[in-house]
């Protein structure tokens, strides 16, 4: 977020908060019913994360401030994210290995 | 010497130097809990056999801590609203309220913990527990550091105030990044250990 605020900007700031606030509860909730509902395993853990990345980019993008901050920041971010995903590919990576053995 | 660049903005990044510094630091534990998730991934793809979450978790706790912890996020956006309006008072109440949610999650923590060593739910008793406990745990520190620089920001580190608003309302920006963080690697983490 930009370095100088007016009220008008931070009270804008302030409901979305709320609106944020209300979503991740909601969101919460869903995730915790989507679990009672018994899904299959593949379908459980795709919905119980599709459900975290929403939330995650609800505090990343508002309680962050991330939807408006300085160009600066997306690419220290997008550096890490350079490094991260090729983390979190590893162990699929292992998983497609096609050597066998005899 | 004088630090530059904690309120004025830098030409160069249009930022001022703490919020640079913090966001570096913030994607270093991006990296960092990352390669504990990938860590994770590649234990459960590698078993046999894993267990279900429930059989060593408490969901209902969990839950409990998952709505402590968004809360919090809102009473730290309002803490550092309440100083943008230059309203310290209410800056005081919401950082108070913010600490208070970072102590109930570590009570609720204990209270897990405790029923797990009470059962002889150790980290050396198998790779599910173990990965929990590393991850939960290293998440623990992560609460008690940032309770730590709030209780700070609300106590001693206040007197700011006084002498440089804008600076002290940056800090309090800075540590609601990474309280926010905090929130963040707990809203993949009770999913993941918990649910699945």
């Amino acid at each position: 977020m930009g370095d100088t605020h007016d009220h008008a900007d931070i009270d804008r700031h302030v409901r979305a908060a709320f609106l944020v606030f209300g979503s991740l509860l909601v969101l919460t909730g869903f995730t915790v019913a989507a679990y009672f509902l018994h899904l299959p395993t593949r379908l459980a853990i795709t919905l119980a994360l599709l459900i975290a990345t929403v939330k995650g980019s609800l505090v990343a993008g508002w309680f962050m401030h991330l939807v408006s901050e300085k160009r600066i920041i997306y690419w220290m971010l997008a550096l890490a994210a350079a490094f991260f995903v090729p983390l979190l590919l590893i162990p699929t990576f292992g998983a497609l290995d096609a050597v066998s053995v005899r | 010497m004088e630090i530059p660049y904690t309120v004025a903005v830098r030409p160069d990044t249009g930022l001022n130097n703490g919020k640079i510094a913090i966001w570096l630091f913030l994607a270093s534990e991006v990296m960092l809990f990352g390669s504990l998730f990938a860590s994770y991934i590649m234990l459960r793809v590698g078993a046999e056999t894993w267990p279900a979450g429930a059989t060593y978790l408490n969901i209902p706790l969990a839950t409990l801590n998952t709505v402590v912890l968004i809360s919090s996020s809102v009473t730290m956006v309002l803490a550092w609203a309440s100083l943008v309006k230059g309203s310290f008072g209410r800056f005081r109440v919401f950082m108070a309220i913010t600490i208070l949610c970072g102590l109930v999650f570590l009570v609720v923590k204990y209270f897990e913990y405790s029923a797990k060593f009470h059962h002889g739910y150790l980290p050396s008793t198998n790779t599910f527990l173990a990965i929990y406990f590393t991850l939960t745990g290293l998440h623990g520190l992560h609460v008690v550091g940032g309770m730590a620089v709030n209780a700070w920001l609300w106590g001693p580190g206040s007197a700011m105030w006084k002498v440089d608003p804008l600076h002290f309302t940056n800090r309090v920006e800075n540590a609601g990044l990474f309280w926010h963080l905090v929130d963040l690697v707990w809203i993949f983490l009770f999913p993941v250990l918990y649910l699945l």
